[in-house]
């Protein structure tokens, strides 16, 4: 037989469900105690955060709103290996990538709550980084045209696409992998792999073992990681971002991970999956491992964790606050951006929508 | 001066832009080496590389994505869907990201890109080969959609395009591609976007019309004047955002509205344009608007594709409807 050619997807984990560690090469950002403690605080202000945002939903503050529960490894651990001046494009909860680079909850609580200057991140490096993009997997190709103005401008930036495991059956996904394989592009697409598409399971979105396979069709490097090993998903994003700056290719990551909570607040799992799925689910969540693997390290205990929840909480009541006093835009806001100038004829519907509230005021 | 068809002028714009401002690229399939089916990149990638001119993996849906990523980051991407009847899977893309970016994210980021596509029918092309869907984009907040129907508007309004901060749809009516020749000079000026350019002046009937069916209507107001019917000729160019009021005054002057277009009647933008004057011009009004248009049927393949496009005798028959109905 001869074998035209072969491939194998490498699975990594540094940290087990119980936060025993697994292997001794640890990365070096790993060896930094602080650093580790850092991811930490983030990872826990994502959960307060998300939990914040949820209860806002639930007593009419917000609208829908799609929660982050239990992706918050992946999810900081893709944010935090990156450097300013990549670009990020996300679907619409990846919550805890972004406040790494400086979007306000405030700014989340916006979008979510109707107002498109939640879109208008005023934090660098989130400023130049895309807004949330809900037609799914849409956003791959745009940091795949991004990864392409880089290679253009000879900028050593990297583009990072993230996608969920039924945005990875979309053509927008496969054209982006595609693409940056055909052109060698600074290119890193992570698949947060949380095993429901709303209400939809992993095995029937694909028959493929491993999503991360998917990149392999496409020239890319691949590799699956536990996403809720925070150490796995940075060190593969590390690499991934590495070789991408270097001219070296783009990467497929797969982080397997478990959507703990609803699809969104409008969606209810308990419709379609079985509680012992979920408890199993919370048994692996990302957050416990981290904390034993800190505390066993003594870098991490019960009093720092109150002290950071306690302000955690403050930081967000400030946003909410912040959040809650934004007036509403003037309803000319709706006609002002839609080109860099309004032109003649949508001025007329502009004048027309101004002089009706006139009329009521 | 050389004298130029409208695809060469597609073509010399695309050069002189990308001469003079490096943010410009081209992209799509086959525009590189083969300079594109049509050959409206006919040489660019000799001139600017393989990146600037970029052959892209076959997949609409990738251009169209790409594009709005490229000029997200500040580049001013020109891709060419290869047929009008091949635009459809990028039309996710351009509906939900080209279009509204400027305005979901309030100004923060932006697509000034161009997606061009070789438009319409009358070529003998096989099926899917000569769609006219111009209306299609017409209802979409956000994009200019552009129609040149002349070797000189073809120029000056690509470059209005390239430079336009805003994302523009640039349909070049592929039947009159290589029609006839005339000067353009190689200045780098652009034409104005958003005004209707008046062809022919006239006092009894005005023809509204754009892209290739320019042709036909010129050639109609030529017969109608042959029987002393004085008709002015308005080419739309710019569909959206439209330029109402050079059709008003016309509809002012003359009393009569023919709209000549090639996409099917129902909801074609004809009727868009219909609705403007019975609302704004009614008055001005002696006899109903016409509309000399495609039918609500595909464009059947080309045995029988010129008994479906406006024909000149079609337009004249309409013109003078509107003249004896007062």
């Amino acid at each position: 037989m001869t074998i035209a050619a072969k491939f194998e997807i490498e699975y990594l984990q540094y940290l087990d469900a119980e936060g025993k560690q697994v292997r001794d090469d640890l990365p070096e950002f790993a060896k930094d105690l602080d650093h580790m403690v850092e991811l930490y605080k983030l990872m826990l202000s994502t959960r307060v955060f998300d939990a914040k945002s949820i209860a806002l939903q639930r007593t009419g503050k917000l609208g829908t709103y799609a929660s982050c529960l239990g992706h918050e490894a992946a999810h900081v651990g893709i944010g935090s290996a990156m450097k300013p001046e990549d670009v990020l494009a996300v679907s619409y909860r990846e919550y805890g990538a972004q406040l790494y680079r400086g979007v306000r909850p405030r700014e989340v609580y916006m979008y979510w709550g109707g107002d498109e200057r939640g879109n208008d991140y005023q934090q660098e490096p989130a400023r130049h980084d895309f807004a949330w993009s809900v037609p799914i997997a849409t956003q791959c190709l745009h940091a795949a045209g991004s990864a392409l103005a880089f290679k253009i401008r000879g900028e050593k930036r990297v583009a990072v696409c993230t996608i969920g495991d039924g945005g990875s059956s979309k053509g927008d996904f496969y054209g982006a992998i595609n693409i940056a394989g055909a052109q060698n592009l600074p290119l890193v697409a992570v698949i947060v792999n949380n095993q429901w598409a709303i209400s939809v399971p992993r095995k029937i979105q694909s028959g493929a073992p491993t999503l991360a396979q998917k990149g392999i069709a496409a020239g890319l490097f691949c590799i699956q990681v536990d996403g809720n090993d925070i150490i796995a998903v940075r060190k593969a994003m590390e690499d991934a971002l590495e070789r991408a700056r270097n001219g070296k290719g783009g990467s497929v990551i797969e982080a397997v991970t478990y959507r703990l909570g609803d699809h969104t607040t409008a969606d209810d799992a308990r419709r379609y999956r079985g509680e012992a799925e979920v408890k199993e689910g919370w048994s692996k969540e990302p957050m416990k491992r981290l904390r034993h693997w800190l505390v066993a390290k003594k870098a991490w205990d019960d009093a720092k964790e109150e002290a950071w929840k306690a302000e955690c909480d403050e930081w967000m009541d400030n946003e909410v606050n912040a959040y809650l006093e934004t007036r509403t835009q003037p309803v000319s806001a709706m006609f002002d951006y839609i080109f860099a100038e309004v032109p003649a004829d949508l001025a007329k519907q502009r004048d027309y929508v101004l002089s009706l509230e006139n009329k009521a005021h | 001066m050389a004298q130029i068809t409208l695809i060469e002028a597609v073509t010399q714009a695309l050069a002189y832009e990308m001469a003079h401002d490096d943010s410009v690229v081209v992209l799509g399939e086959d525009v590189g080496l083969n300079g594109g089916v049509f050959r409206a990149t006919q040489g660019l990638q000799e001139k600017f590389g393989e990146l600037r001119v970029l052959d892209t993996p076959l997949d609409e849906t990738t251009i169209a994505g790409v594009t709005v990523g490229l000029a997200v980051q500040g580049m001013k991407p020109v891709a060419e869907a290869q047929f009008e009847g091949f635009i459809y899977p990028m039309m996710e893309q351009i509906a939900c990201h080209a279009a509204r970016m400027r305005n979901r994210t309030r100004g923060r980021l932006t697509v000034p890109a161009v997606f061009r596509a070789p438009w319409g029918g009358g070529i003998r092309a096989p099926e899917h080969h000569s769609e006219a869907n111009e209306h299609l984009f017409t209802n979409i907040p956000g994009l200019r959609v552009v129609m040149p129907s002349s070797p000189a508007r073809a120029y000056g309004l690509l470059l209005a395009a390239i430079r336009d901060p805003d994302p523009v749809m640039f349909f070049e009516p592929k039947r009159i591609y290589r029609q006839y020749k005339e000067e353009v000079p190689d200045d780098g000026e652009a034409l104005p976007l958003d005004v209707c350019f008046v062809l022919r002046d006239g006092t009894d009937v005005t023809l509204v019309t754009w892209g290739a069916q320019v042709k036909e209507t010129l050639e109609a107001a030529d017969a109608l004047a042959a029987e002393g019917i004085s008709a002015e000729v308005i080419d739309v160019a710019t569909l959206t955002p439209l330029d109402f009021d050079t059709i008003a005054e016309s509809v002012a002057k003359t009393g009569r509205c023919v709209i000549v277009h090639e996409a099917p009647k129902t909801a074609g933008f004809g009727a868009e344009i219909a609705a403007r004057v019975a609302e704004e011009c009614l008055y001005d009004l002696l006899a109903p608007v016409e509309r000399v248009t495609g039918f609500d049927t595909h464009i059947p393949l080309f045995r029988l594709e010129m008994k479906y496009l406006p024909s000149v005798e079609r337009v004249v028959d309409a013109a003078k409807r509107t003249v004896a109905a007062s």
